[in-house]
């Protein structure tokens, strides 16, 4: 290793005296590709974004960005325009976030604190099986779901939506907080068990305050997961009363014409913006998750 | 807490009490009895804790997994729909063999996943290999890339991308500013699994954050001792990142494969609802809801479950036995 940065040192120097004006030009090129690369990425999104100020004929007319007058006609319109004004769609969507948030963090977090530190026979195989569950596709179990909560009377009703992760059944995150709660150090446990600390004491006083990094990831994977979920949403939400965010837009789009994509394009943004606040927000705590687990 | 208090008070008296006992003869093979019971209570009350952190899981496991698994195995043999249903054998898997819908929703799916995923696992290759470097501003551009795949899967830009690939959208426009007629890509069935290959592929953030977490991984020293070899930018990448990052490559195919054969809201919306036009977007998720929740015909739709499963099963089964030839898992460790 020294001598590698002995024979490693002079070459930066020697480059910078015969060329730092090639170093900067090729850093610049660089830049420039990936300004470029990073624009083509974010275009579409920007260019919805200034197309939900702009007039009906500019939308189908102009690529650039600016609007030529801008119109919150669009965003009042478009929230009157459905059967109920959009924020009954918010709030619809809200309760289903909130449930599946406060289900994930306790469910998983309990099964995570078993998985990690306690001993029992099957451990091994019923981490396997968790394993296994994070793969399995919703499209092989979601009709006999359907028929199960339809006979609880439970179709049209929050609770399909959200009993199941009070039940601990979004595995990645379990797994999530097992690699995380593996990473602390075992003698905490011991220390609070000689204090008198059961186990609920432990996972309650101990484990679950330090584990605070993994339940925040847990917590906005879970609203972003929520929040966009369409699939079970549909199939489970009929009624009208009860649609969220992307059923009210799936219904806005296939009840009206071209001449309201202005409005339609309003409440897209507005279904973005939470996501968008988040990844501002936790950013953090997203990259940790993907690098750790590798989920969407 | 308490329990375990009791625990604690009860192994004091064995340790320091169990020595004077030995003075009388008879209740010799006690403190031997008394041992092996306090250490199965503790035992057996760690299993109890195990057991109630556990039952949420395992309620779950057997209400929202497993028992559905089984019901839905068995459905697939039926001809239930809406409450009614007899064993039918094996017709739903023959009918199968001869409906040209499911054939062209297999072949769609197949499309879908075989184009998109290696030219997005490529982009997040590529992008993850210049972000790598350690320049000023590069978690700005990480994030940029990265935002599209934490939005792709939402309705919103499925109605976002059916208008920039409509007749008067987005892609046309620009196309028009270097005279070029554009064509409503989303409504003509040769181009319209094409956009949303490219929505896939949009999406390539999140597998480029792993690629830029295994990159890390990578100890300079590698690159260090190539150089000294004198091996060049070329010779570097092939010959140390991209055998050391085979592994997060693997791990990154596996994922998105599964990933893209389950893909449902962007060709639901995109085809509202109908996988069109011609069935060009008819994944096999959709014709599964198209059966199972617009037709009713569960029992069929049960049985087109179990092929995307089983379809999905043999990929990741032969991605996983084809791994032996090209991923490396290090010598030393």
């Amino acid at each position: 290793m020294a001598t590698m940065t002995e024979t490693k040192a002079p070459a930066p120097a020697r480059r910078a005296q015969s060329g730092t004006a090639a170093v900067g030009a090729r850093r610049f090129v660089f830049h420039l590709l990936l300004t470029i690369a990073a624009m083509i990425m974010i275009y579409p999104l920007l260019w919805m974004l200034s197309a939900s100020f702009k007039p009906i004929d500019e939308i189908f007319s102009d690529p650039g960005l600016i609007p030529s007058s801008f119109q919150w006609s669009n965003y009042t319109e478009g929230w009157t325009t459905l059967p109920h004004p959009f924020h009954k769609y918010i709030f619809n969507s809200m309760i289903l976030v909130a449930g599946s948030i406060v289900g994930n963090l306790v469910s998983c977090s309990m099964a995570a604190y078993a998985f990690a530190r306690l001993r029992f026979p099957g451990r091994g195989a019923f981490f396997a099986i968790m394993l296994g569950t994070i793969m399995l596709p919703i499209h092989v179990v979601i009709i006999p779901q359907y028929i199960l909560f339809n006979n609880l009377g439970w179709v049209d009703t929050f609770w399909p939506l959200i009993v199941p992760k009070l039940l601990a059944t979004d595995a990645f995150f379990i797994f999530l907080m097992v690699q995380f709660i593996r990473g602390l150090p075992r003698e905490l446990d011991e220390a609070a068990s000689i204090d008198g600390c059961g186990y609920w004491g432990t996972y309650l006083r101990i484990i679950m305050p330090l584990c605070m990094p993994a339940l925040a990831t847990t917590a906005i994977f879970t609203f972003i997961w929520t929040w966009n979920d369409f699939y079970s949403q549909l199939i489970y939400l009929r009624d009208v009363d009860l649609q969220t965010v992307p059923l009210a837009l799936r219904l806005f789009m296939d009840s009206t014409g071209q001449t309201s994509w202005g409005a339609l394009f309003a409440m897209s943004i507005v279904a973005l913006g939470p996501i968008f606040g988040f990844f501002l927000v936790g950013q953090r705590y997203l990259v940790r998750g993907i690098a750790t687990t590798g989920i969407k | 807490m308490t329990d375990n208090d009791v625990a604690v008070v009860r192994t004091k008296p064995r340790s320091s009490g169990a020595p004077p006992e030995p003075a009388a003869d008879a209740p010799a093979p006690k403190p031997e009895r008394a041992k092996r019971g306090i250490g199965t209570t503790i035992r057996s009350r760690e299993r109890w804790a195990a057991l109630s952190f556990m039952s949420p899981w395992f309620l779950g496991l057997l209400a929202i997994t497993v028992g559905p698994m089984v019901a839905s195995f068995y459905l697939s043999f039926t001809d239930y729909s809406l409450g009614v249903g007899e064993w039918i054998g094996t017709e739903n898997y023959e009918r199968m063999l001869d409906d040209p819908r499911l054939a062209q929703s297999v072949k769609v799916t197949a499309i879908y996943t075989f184009v998109s995923v290696p030219l997005q696992l490529a982009a997040a290759l590529g992008l993850a290999l210049l972000l790598d470097r350690g320049l000023r501003g590069m978690s700005f551009y990480r994030s940029v890339f990265y935002l599209p795949s934490l939005l792709g899967a939402s309705v919103a830009i499925a109605i976002m991308w059916r208008q920039v690939f409509g007749s008067e959208g987005l892609v046309n426009q620009v196309l028009a500013l270097f005279g070029i007629q554009g064509q409503g890509w989303v409504s003509h069935p040769d181009y319209a699994l094409g956009t949303l290959i490219i929505l896939n592929v949009w999406t390539f953030g999140s597998p480029m954050i792993i690629f830029l977490a295994g990159l890390r991984q990578i100890p300079a020293m590698y690159y260090e001792a190539a150089k000294v070899d004198g091996a060049g930018v070329i010779r570097r990448f092939v010959n140390v990142t991209l055998p050391l990052l085979t592994p997060i490559i693997f791990f990154n195919l596996v994922l998105q494969i599964i990933n893209s054969f389950q893909s449902f809201t962007q060709a639901f919306i995109v085809s509202s609802g109908k996988g069109g036009p011609a069935d060009s977007t008819l994944f096999l998720t959709l014709y599964l809801y198209d059966q199972g929740f617009t037709k009713f015909n569960m029992g069929y739709a049960s049985a087109i479950a179990w092929l995307l499963l089983a379809i999905i099963a043999i990929f990741t089964a032969l991605n996983f036995l084809m791994s032996k030839f090209w991923v490396f898992y290090g010598d030393n460790d």
